[in-house]
């Protein structure tokens, strides 16, 4: 999922009754919208949650974005292009929905840029080939997906929005990683080897997206008491094997994982775990590409200045001029 | 780096309404930042309507929007609840008279 090992604010100890009321609301499945009384704890995990999900949105345009300019085909840059901008979009849709809890867009980039919150770890992995375009939406967006889903039942009506308008744009997503993926693991040997290498570097970050095990998880109950958090991860992330397994040998490519077992009783796969102390070296900072994409984002922010304070400068001016010509027009 | 000496002014912040077809209403679909109403339809655009979600579109900053408050949802709208009868089926009315 894109946000992962979001710390939840207890509300530990007695419900007031201010509380209980709230949680009585949440659990009939009533929305909360901005402006009604939450918690402050609500309130609070929200905002890192969706911020953390917002910035990933947006940093996650850099590992695709890498191969714009070097897509095989214009219709395949074509494709790319308008996938790296639906997220662009979703980013946008998140930050839009976070403000409404009473933080500011400048305060979330700050909070970016500083390290201050995190996006996801998966984006801290390079994208060496053509083929990681194809693994990139078949299994990273998949896994969004798998999060984002049951997310449209949040009980924060503007989170809630944002993930029904998400998740609308992410089935092209996944698809056209999957068509990539197809073309590929079907063209000359060569070609499927780059398949193949594509799914073996791109498939255990891909499941440590759903972060750490439920038994070593941060405390979530009260995430998921709230419905900020509609699935534990272990869930998500055996829905995950069990959709994708079946995908991997329909493209003829091997899931890189030998203990991989399917189980006719349960219809569940077992898997090998992801390393988790890998994790939690990229979750701190230590991944492949963290210092490379956090110093784009920052570099791309600081660079714009003149031209964001250019376009404020000319909006301004043009007021003045309208509200000259409207006095002279009286 | 961002330089937090200068305090950085914030674009204001515009409320986006997309109809999606003629004969339907305008909705409300999200909000988005921009200088001006000109660059906030150009952005609305990008933004809400890549797949033809729209066909026209409206902004409004979001400071002109003045909202009701929550904690007056009781007496706004609480008097409607013992008014049935401004339902058609609150009055029973025998099948010979036809569809009314
Ligand atoms: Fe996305
Ligand atoms: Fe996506």
């Amino acid at each position: 999922m894109y946000a992962q090992m979001v710390e939840s604010e207890g509300n530990r100890g007695d419900l007031t009754a201010q509380e209980r009321a709230f949680q009585d609301r949440i659990d009939a499945g009533e929305k909360i919208e901005p402006k009604e009384w939450m918690p402050e704890g609500y309130r609070k995990t929200l905002i890192r949650q969706m911020g953390q999900h917002a910035h990933s949105e947006i940093v996650g345009q850099l590992p695709e974005g890498n191969w714009i300019t070097r897509a095989p085909t214009l219709e395949r840059k074509a494709i790319l292009l308008a996938k790296v901008q639906d997220e662009a979009g979703h980013g946008l849709y998140l930050y839009s929905a976070a403000e409404t809890l009473g933080v500011t867009r400048d305060e979330l980039f700050e909070a970016l840029h500083s390290g201050k919150m995190k996006y996801s770890s998966i984006f801290n992995y390079p994208t060496l080939t053509w083929a990681d375009m194809g693994a990139v939406g078949w299994l990273v967006d998949g896994a969004a997906i798998m999060n984002q889903v049951p997310l449209q039942r949040t009980s924060y009506g503007p989170y809630s929005r944002a993930m029904i308008r998400i998740c609308k744009e992410e089935s092209f997503h996944q698809r056209q990683g999957y068509a990539i993926m197809m073309k590929m693991a079907a063209g000359t040997p060569e070609q499927k080897e780059m398949a193949q290498d594509a799914l073996n570097r791109f498939w255990y970050p891909a499941l440590m997206m759903f972060g750490p095990s439920d038994k070593d998880s941060v405390h979530s109950e009260q995430s998921m008491a709230w419905k900020i958090k509609m699935n534990t991860n272990d869930e998500l992330r055996q829905k995950f094997v069990n959709e994708t397994v079946p995908q991997a040998e329909l493209l003829g490519l091997t899931v890189p994982d030998e203990n991989l077992t399917y189980d006719e009783q349960t219809g569940d796969y077992s898997f090998s775990e992801p390393d988790w102390a890998e994790f939690f070296e990229v979750i701190k900072g230590n991944g492949p590409c963290n210092r490379e994409r956090l110093q784009a984002r920052r570099d791309a922010w600081s660079e714009g200045e003149w031209f964001r304070d250019g376009l404020t400068a000319y909006a301004e001016k043009s007021a003045k001029r309208r509200a000259a010509a409207a006095l002279a027009a009286e | 780096m961002t330089d937090t000496a200068k305090p950085r002014k914030e674009w204001p912040l515009w409320e986006i309404f997309v109809r999606s077809q003629n004969g339907l209403n305008h909705r409300h679909v999200g909000s988005l930042h921009a200088t001006d109403a000109e660059m906030a339809i150009n952005n609305a655009r990008d933004v809400y309507t890549r797949r033809k979600e729209g066909v026209s579109l409206w902004v409004v900053e979001s400071k002109h929007i003045t909202a009701s408050s929550p904690s007056a949802k009781g007496p706004l709208f609480d008097p409607a609840d013992d008014k049935t009868y401004r339902h058609p089926t609150f009055y029973d009315i025998p099948d010979e008279a036809g569809h009314m």
